[in-house]
């Protein structure tokens, strides 16, 4: 009969070594994942990817509209989505304690953060690209702005519940109004933590196909016009990806590598971020 | 003789109060003279309600929907729990410190010109001047003079608290509401914001609640023992702590309850 003492330390010893070969189970994936974007992406990725765009079969050519495409659309739906995110979050944080508006706010929102990006796409489709006849940029920004909303909301008000009441309080206590207590010292205080679900949710949407599959489409060549169909990395991707060439099929990974990579280093900067803001605080 | 004779200058004066969250009575016809320009503090356990009843002073509850508070509170003859009563001009009126100290997250300049702005419209000299008044009465002002730029919440937690009283005089208040402003700090920090509370009271009037007898021994004019949302006794620090009317406050202070 083992004493007690020794057996807690077995049974400690077990759950650590079971944590960590889950977790190693886990990572394994993540790196297998990384490595074989890496080793197809990294030699297709050179130069020519950055200032060619998208080749017809058999010839030369990179993502450069790709990437412009995508950047334009991100930037669009973060410029329509974070205010109404922000606005909407502060709302449900500060003012949701009374009647029936906030609950149900929540409620959809929930619903509205889980919500297939593929109904979305669809959504958009038809209330936007159906009415205008054409897809086009603008569509593909709106299904993504739709995918921002409920993650920046869902930030926003979590990051200002952090806030604890003796601040609110203080502020009220010399005689700021509401207005003032909100934009000078509880959202001042709630702004690392804001912003990087304002990354976040850049990282979520800079990988979405499906959503733009049903409104921007794709477009072959330069184009800066929000108003046509706009080439973009996801479905680039997945139309190389699909296609019978091998040079296609270079570009896709490394448009692939790319996402990732950029998705990577946002999700870093944005942790780095809030670590740092949390430890002044 | 009542305390009420005593006090020749009240300030407050709380006529049949009754709090309640929810259907809680958390304050029981409370009936109390703060006198102006003194100290008053309000002692009892955990719960009693000294708390509360400082809370009713600037209405601070409103913020929480289910709290509510009856009854009368006269400020200078005013009933400010009158719902006509602007609740910013109040609060600008009677300024308040908390438990924990509760730096804005903005310079120490700004976290004292938040309030001033609010209220004044001064030219910068005129800011400036008025921001390093109340550092100097709060006396923090040698300790940040040479970093009014830098965030409030980078002092320790006694210059934190100091920079609150700071910010809650800036605005001018007639009445300051202390809430155990000592009971997160360490002996030294205790000390000096001891002896700032002596100082602040030739300006201002002071309600303090705490949980240290001792402290409100040292630092009050006049004491009040709440016990279980009642105002079991109420009257001059050195009677109430000496020569006690009420068996129960008696008792209390001398630590064989609570």
């Amino acid at each position: 009969m083992l004493n007690l003492y020794t057996r807690r330390r077995l049974t400690n010893a077990i759950s650590l070594g079971v944590s960590v070969l889950a977790m190693l189970f886990g990572l394994f994936w993540l790196g297998w994942i990384l490595w074989t974007l890496l080793e197809h992406g990294l030699p297709g990725l050179g130069a020519h990817v950055f200032t060619q765009t998208t080749p017809a079969p058999g010839s030369s050519g990179g993502l450069i509209n790709a990437i412009f495409g995508s950047v334009m659309m991100t930037s669009v739906a973060v410029l329509i989505g974070t205010p109404i995110g922000i606005l909407a979050g502060t709302y449900l944080a500060e003012f949701g304690q009374r009647g029936w508006l906030a609950p149900i706010t929540r409620f959809i929102n929930d619903i509205l953060l889980s919500a297939p990006s593929i109904v979305i796409g669809l959504f958009v489709y038809e209330v936007y690209v159906v009415k205008v006849g054409h897809f086009a940029g603008w569509g593909g920004a709106l299904a993504l702005s739709i995918i921002v909303i409920p993650v920046v909301i869902r930030t926003t008000e979590n990051m200002l519940r952090l806030i604890p009441n003796s601040l609110r309080e203080a502020a009220a206590a010399i005689g700021a109004p509401q207005w003032k207590i909100i934009t000078f010292v509880t959202l001042r205080a709630a702004r690392a933590g804001i912003l990087t679900g304002i990354l976040l949710a850049i990282a979520r949407i800079s990988g979405e196909t499906a959503p733009l599959l049903f409104t921007s489409l794709n477009n072959q060549f330069w184009s800066s016009d929000m108003n046509q169909p706009m080439a973009n990395l996801p479905v680039v991707i997945f139309q190389f990806a699909m296609s019978p060439y091998a040079d296609w099929h270079s570009l896709a990974w490394a448009g692939a590598l790319l996402i990732t990579l950029s998705v990577l280093t946002l999700n870093i900067v944005a942790r780095v971020m809030f670590r740092q803001k949390t430890n002044t605080q | 003789m009542t305390a009420d004779q005593i006090i020749s200058a009240p300030k407050l004066i709380v006529r049949d109060l009754n709090f309640y969250y929810g259907a809680d009575r958390a304050l029981k016809d409370i009936n109390l003279v703060i006198p102006e320009k003194m100290v008053t503090a309000f002692i009892g356990p955990s719960g009693c309600g000294k708390s509360t009843l400082l809370r009713t002073f600037n209405r601070m509850y409103e913020l929480y929907p289910k709290q509510r508070a009856e009854g009368e509170i006269l400020l200078d003859g005013q009933n400010l729990l009158d719902k006509k009563q602007d609740l910013n001009n109040l609060r600008a009126k009677i300024g308040m410190v908390f438990q924990k100290p509760t730096p804005f997250p903005m310079s120490i300049y700004d976290n004292i010109a938040f309030g001033v702005k609010l209220y004044e419209n001064l030219n910068k000299h005129d800011l400036e001047e008025r921001i390093e008044w109340a550092l100097k009465k709060a006396a923090l002002w040698t300790e940040v003079k040479d970093k009014l730029k830098q965030s409030g919440t980078g002092l320790s937690g006694g210059q934190q608290q100091r920079l609150c009283i700071a910010r809650a005089i800036a605005v001018k208040p007639q009445v300051l509401l202390l809430d155990e402003p000592t009971s997160a700090l360490d002996p030294i920090s205790t000390a000096h914001i001891e002896k700032l509370i002596d100082e602040l009271k030739k300006d201002f009037t002071i309600v303090i609640v705490t949980h240290n007898m001792q402290q409100a021994a040292r630092v009050s004019d006049f004491t009040a023992y709440m016990y279980l949302g009642d105002l079991i006794e109420f009257g001059d620090t050195s009677t109430v702590f000496t020569n006690p009317k009420r068996k129960e406050t008696e008792d209390y202070i001398t630590g064989r309850f609570g």
